[in-house]
């Protein structure tokens, strides 16, 4: 069981020592001639003003809240899915009433957001 | 087979998959530039080799090359580790995606996928979700304001369309009763594909890996006009090439993906019955699945010249107010259609 695993261990191995490779490879191989107008940020050829520490809209991390609940879902979905074909043949229809129910919870919290006015950008 | 031999076939086949992956990113970037070109009237690249065809190549080579200048307020070591993020993502999820059947070479049993593991489809979401520390990370650590507006755009986008994407997927197992690419391959038998058996599912998972590749029309993260490069501004050298690298390594998982999951994988429909010599079968069928590829890549191209970028706004309504409720629907709708036709 375990030993289908190795492979996409390999894969993992792989990827990572050719992401270093590249990042590092950017080092060693181009000139090194750094100077303070060349290492300063980009601002369409202005002085940069301020900082990056500003404070970012509060939108964002209401999508970021929203994604880790309706995200969670999925994975409560995919079980279900896997074994649907099996338990509808063994207990028929309540198993999907069951998810039905669950996704119309889900739907109605959605609903909640939506008139909460969560989802408006302006 | 024991575990020596289970990894020489695996280095063998990631060293071939890894050749063709990056061969295919370069001549993607060199046909993007030729499609765009016809489709605008121009010529494009043709001055470097037969037809311009060692343009990429020339690319690579003038980027490795280059300075590579690290801003002094960025944040260093995230700096260096968001495009390494990017490049781990992009090229550790084709370790699932089966290219072809299973054949018989000198008495094992190779199946033609990297890995051919039972939770492919969650192992491909869960590296997928990587990709967007990549992006902001890359906006974050780079102190400019230009990056980081890209970063956190792309972040909540991202997200957003995760969602959708992931409810999308659900049918598909729901038919296939399997998590395995290779069985969700070989329940599209015949012309039973998903495409045709769930079309709002292919459509809101179409949709959705545009969104997850930073594809226009939804290329909101690097806007030009707007926001210069987006998240990768302050890039230079091979650090900006890994960004371009993953972006169309995503472009050709996603498309393989699609492939898999809702055009029939390497299926041809009914070859069995022109009773073709087995090699010649696996052949035609890694064919298709190449040809299916193709057309998916191009259709990305295609789209991106065509069609112009959706206003912030739009996207997350559309993300959230259309896709979501959508994918819901469509788990619903498989449900339906198994106990109605017992399929």
């Amino acid at each position: 069981m375990i030993e289908q695993y190795i492979p996409v261990f390999i894969v993992i191995i792989v990827a990572v020592i050719f992401a270093v490779a590249t990042v590092v490879m950017s080092k060693l191989m181009g000139p090194q001639r750094p100077n303070s107008e060349k290492e300063s940020t980009y601002e369409s050829g202005l002085k940069p003003i301020g900082t990056t520490n500003e404070r970012v809209s509060i939108k964002y991390y209401l999508v970021a809240m929203l994604f880790i609940v309706f995200d969670l879902e999925v994975i409560f979905v995919y079980p279900w899915a896997v074994q649907f074909k099996k338990l509808y043949s063994q207990i028929g229809i309540s198993i999907f009433f069951s998810m039905l129910v669950f996704l119309v919870v889900l739907e109605l919290g959605f609903l909640y957001v939506y008139k909460k006015g969560g989802f408006k950008w302006d | 087979m024991g575990i020596l031999e289970l990894a020489i076939i695996t280095i063998v086949k990631i060293l071939i998959v890894l050749t063709l992956v990056l061969l295919t990113v370069a001549y993607l970037v060199y046909f993007e530039r030729k499609i765009s070109a016809w489709i605008q009237n121009r010529i494009g690249p043709n001055r470097v080799g037969y037809l311009g065809l060692l343009q990429p190549f020339a690319d690579v080579l003038k980027l490795l090359l280059k300075e590579d200048i690290v801003p002094t307020v960025s944040n260093h070591p995230l700096h260096a580790l968001a495009p390494m993020i990017a490049l781990f993502v992009a090229f550790s999820t084709y370790a699932v995606i089966p290219m072809g059947p299973t054949i018989t070479l000198f008495g094992w049993q190779i199946p033609l996928a990297v890995a051919d593991i039972n939770m492919g489809i969650l192992y491909v979401l869960a590296i997928t979700s990587l990709g967007v520390y990549a992006i902001t990370f890359a906006g974050w650590s780079s102190g400019s304001k230009y990056s980081l507006l890209g970063g956190i755009r792309s972040s909540a986008q991202m997200i957003s369309y995760e969602i959708s994407m992931g409810f999308s997927v659900g049918g598909v197992v729901l038919l296939a009763s399997s998590l395995r690419p290779i069985a969700i391959v070989e329940a599209q038998s015949g012309l039973m594909w998903n495409a045709f058996i769930q079309p709002i599912g292919f459509i809101t998972f179409l949709v959705a890996a545009f969104a997850e590749t930073n594809r226009l029309p939804f290329d909101l993260p690097e806007a030009e006009p707007e926001l210069v490069g987006g998240y990768h501004t302050e890039y230079s050298s091979m650090k900006f090439a890994a960004f371009f690298l993953a972006e169309y390594a995503n472009m050709i998982i996603s498309s393989a993906l699609i492939v898999t999951l809702y055009l029939g994988g390497w299926q041809i429909p009914f070859i069995e019955r022109l009773n073709l010599p087995v090699g010649l079968t696996v052949a035609l069928q890694v064919g298709a699945f190449c040809f299916k590829l193709a057309v998916l890549l191009f259709f990305f191209i295609w789209v991106r010249w065509s069609i112009p970028r959706f206003r912030y706004d739009q996207l997350m309504s559309l993300g959230w107010k259309v896709m979501f409720p959508l994918s819901l629907l469509n788990i619903i709708w498989v449900a339906i259609l198994i106990m109605v036709f017992k399929i």
